[in-house]
């Protein structure tokens, strides 16, 4: 077996028991990303010098068994987390030129737990967007191929799609992203992956560029439950300079992976079988429904009535939030400049050379929610939506200790479709976008193949700050579904 | 609600972000595309319900206002597109 295609778990063990070294497992990863990296697109920012430093650093730290908890461990961060020295985009050209001198938290967090950085991975511009289509350092290429059409470039999902990607082809080991709306469910449930959102203020936001703070949640890839279990531990907690950031503890989320689901009640939304699902999606929602009746499980329908209006309030606070965020882009403090006639017409004219078509449409759209006369009509509505939405979610967990649903309404697609009407586009995010408005934590799962040959994930959704219930019910998903496929890109392949 | 042309530029000016004339008309498509979706949730009767700002309600933690931070003008200054001194230079605003 390729040291790539160690789980973290596993990589763990290695290192301590000292069969490879942190170096051998970073030049593993290295290669892979040299090799497959021109095809994908995976990264924006390689830091081979950086990451094998980090490495010696945890071979040292191994040989005199100061172990911590990710020691060794190679990993990718989203473009969206700043890194101290190193360039940090979001995507997007206004932040080109931009070199943090700050950490943020969740990667200082990973940091401090002896992780090493392979490099910045690439998104959707400012985190907007379902394909990765929208980044400036163009598209990431999913390592999936369509089993009839293996030309056909496929998209890795958004926003983290070169996370996803990533972690999918053995580029790394584990990456973080970002979910404001979907946003890691999605890419790993088009990747094979697994991906976690945590509860709002379970990872802190600090140092996380801005895209709609009340959506914002940083959160984990890897290829198992377990890992993402590894990874959450560490870059959970919480964090004065969020004030949004929870005080609460935060337990042993592998030990959670281990619990049975015995007993435990399984909510099915009924909303969320809408009109035109796929029937390979809809029967391997039945499939995973039955899988955790056989392992003693109770299921039981429960009702989320405003699930259909879920997006379009999203996509009034999301936009409004982030024409508030994106003002500071003005070319004055930081990022890219382009000049003007007097200071008016520089920022005018930095924001627009700056921003791509989707971060403009989404800033005029908040732009305009939020202006006079318009704001109770939309914002304050929305937000009233947004209440009615968590008060589903409040209700349904009165009933049951998880929610199992799609991820995503289609398998992965190919670049270039859904791009010709904005809201086309929004809609893959009817399943995901919901938790985000409430706040609740949730997992994409890989559980099956579609004909094409292509990934689709089950998503679980649990209470506020029970992530614990959310991975044990994730990994029995994932013990039962066996899921065992592999991209055709890939590393060693 | 649909936005006119004259619209889109008010916002566009709002939003400090230069819209080029030939642009408009997409623009406007665009944004009058995503304004009707959005319009489904007049259906939604929202009487009495309070709004949420955030998703988990928590209380905001207070703690001393004292400075915890800064000090390094350098560190600050570092990624300005232009600076003089310990400052950021723009186009000159008073003549």
């Amino acid at each position: 077996m390729s040291l790539t295609d160690l789980t973290i778990a596993a990589a763990r063990d290695g290192l301590r028991a000292k069969q490879f070294s942190a170096r051998a497992l970073t030049e593993a990863h290295l290669t892979a990303i040299e090799a497959l990296n021109p095809a994908l697109n995976a990264f924006i920012t390689v830091t081979g010098e950086r990451a094998l430093a980090q490495a010696d650093a945890a071979d040292a730290a191994i040989a005199r068994g100061a172990l911590a908890p990710l020691t060794g461990i190679p990993l990718a961060i989203k473009d969206l987390f700043c890194t101290e020295g190193v360039r940090t985009t979001a995507g997007s050209n206004i932040l080109s030129p931009f070199i943090p001198p700050y950490e943020s938290t969740v990667s200082a967090n990973l940091l401090r737990d002896g992780a090493i950085f392979l490099g910045k991975a690439n998104m959707d511009e400012f985190a907007m967007g379902s394909s990765n289509m929208t980044s400036a350092f163009g598209p990431v290429t999913n390592p999936w191929k369509r089993k009839q059409d293996q030309n056909a470039a496929l998209v890795p999902g958004g926003s983290s799609g070169g996370s996803a990607a990533a972690v999918s082809a053995r580029l790394a080991m584990g990456a973080t992203g970002t979910d404001t709306g979907g946003s890691i469910r999605q890419p790993a449930s088009f990747c094979g992956i697994v991906g976690l959102k945590p509860t709002y203020g379970r990872c802190s936001r600090w140092g996380v560029v801005a895209f709609a703070s009340s959506l914002d949640h940083p959160g984990p890839f890897a290829r198992t439950t377990q890992d993402c279990a590894i990874l959450l531990r560490s870059m959970a907690g919480h964090d004065a300079k969020d004030s949004t950031s929870a005080d609460v503890p935060v337990p042993d989320y592998e030990a959670a992976c281990a619990r049975s689901v015995r007993g435990m009640r399984i909510g099915v939304p009924r909303e969320y079988r809408v009109d035109g699902m796929q029937a390979e999606i809809e029967a391997l929602w039945q499939q995973g429904l039955q899988w955790l009746r056989d392992a003693g499980a109770e299921i039981i329908d429960v009702s989320l009535p405003h699930t259909k209006y879920a997006l379009p309030a999203y996509y009034i606070v999301a936009p409004a939030e982030a024409s508030s965020n994106l003002a500071r882009y003005d070319g004055v403090r930081f990022g890219l400049r382009k000049d003007g006639e007097d200071l008016r017409d520089l920022y005018e004219r930095t924001r627009a050379a700056g921003f791509g078509p989707e971060v403009r449409r989404r800033i005029l759209i908040g732009t305009y929610v939020l202006s006079a006369g318009y704001y109770d009509a939309y914002y304050l509505r929305a937000q009233k939506i947004r209440a009615l939405i968590l008060r589903d979610f409040t209700e349904a967990f009165a009933q049951v200790d998880a929610l199992v649903a799609p991820t995503a309404p289609s398998a992965a697609f190919a670049q270039g479709e859904n791009m010709d009407d904005p809201v086309q586009m929004y809609l893959n995010d009817v399943f995901t976008g919901p938790a985000d408005l409430a706040g609740v934590p949730a997992i994409s799962v890989p559980a099956g193949l579609d004909a094409n040959g292509l990934p689709l994930g089950l998503q679980v959704i649990g209470k506020a700050f029970d992530e614990e219930t959310v991975f044990a019910v994730g990994a029995a998903l994932e013990r039962v579904a066996a899921f065992n496929a592999l991209p055709t890109l890939r590393a060693g392949a | 609600m649909s936005l006119d042309p004259a619209t889109v530029r008010r916002i566009a000016t709002l939003a400090r972000i230069h819209v080029e004339e030939d642009e408009l008309p997409r623009l406007q498509a665009e944004l009058n595309g995503i304004l009707g979706w959005i319009e489904q949730l007049n259906e939604v009767n929202v009487d009495g319900v309070e709004p949420l700002t955030g998703a988990v309600q928590m209380a905001l933690k207070m703690r001393e206002d004292v400075v915890t931070d800064g000090g390094y003008p350098d560190k600050v200054l570092a990624n300005a597109p232009e600076r003089a001194g310990d400052f950021y230079a723009v186009p000159k605003v008073v003549e």
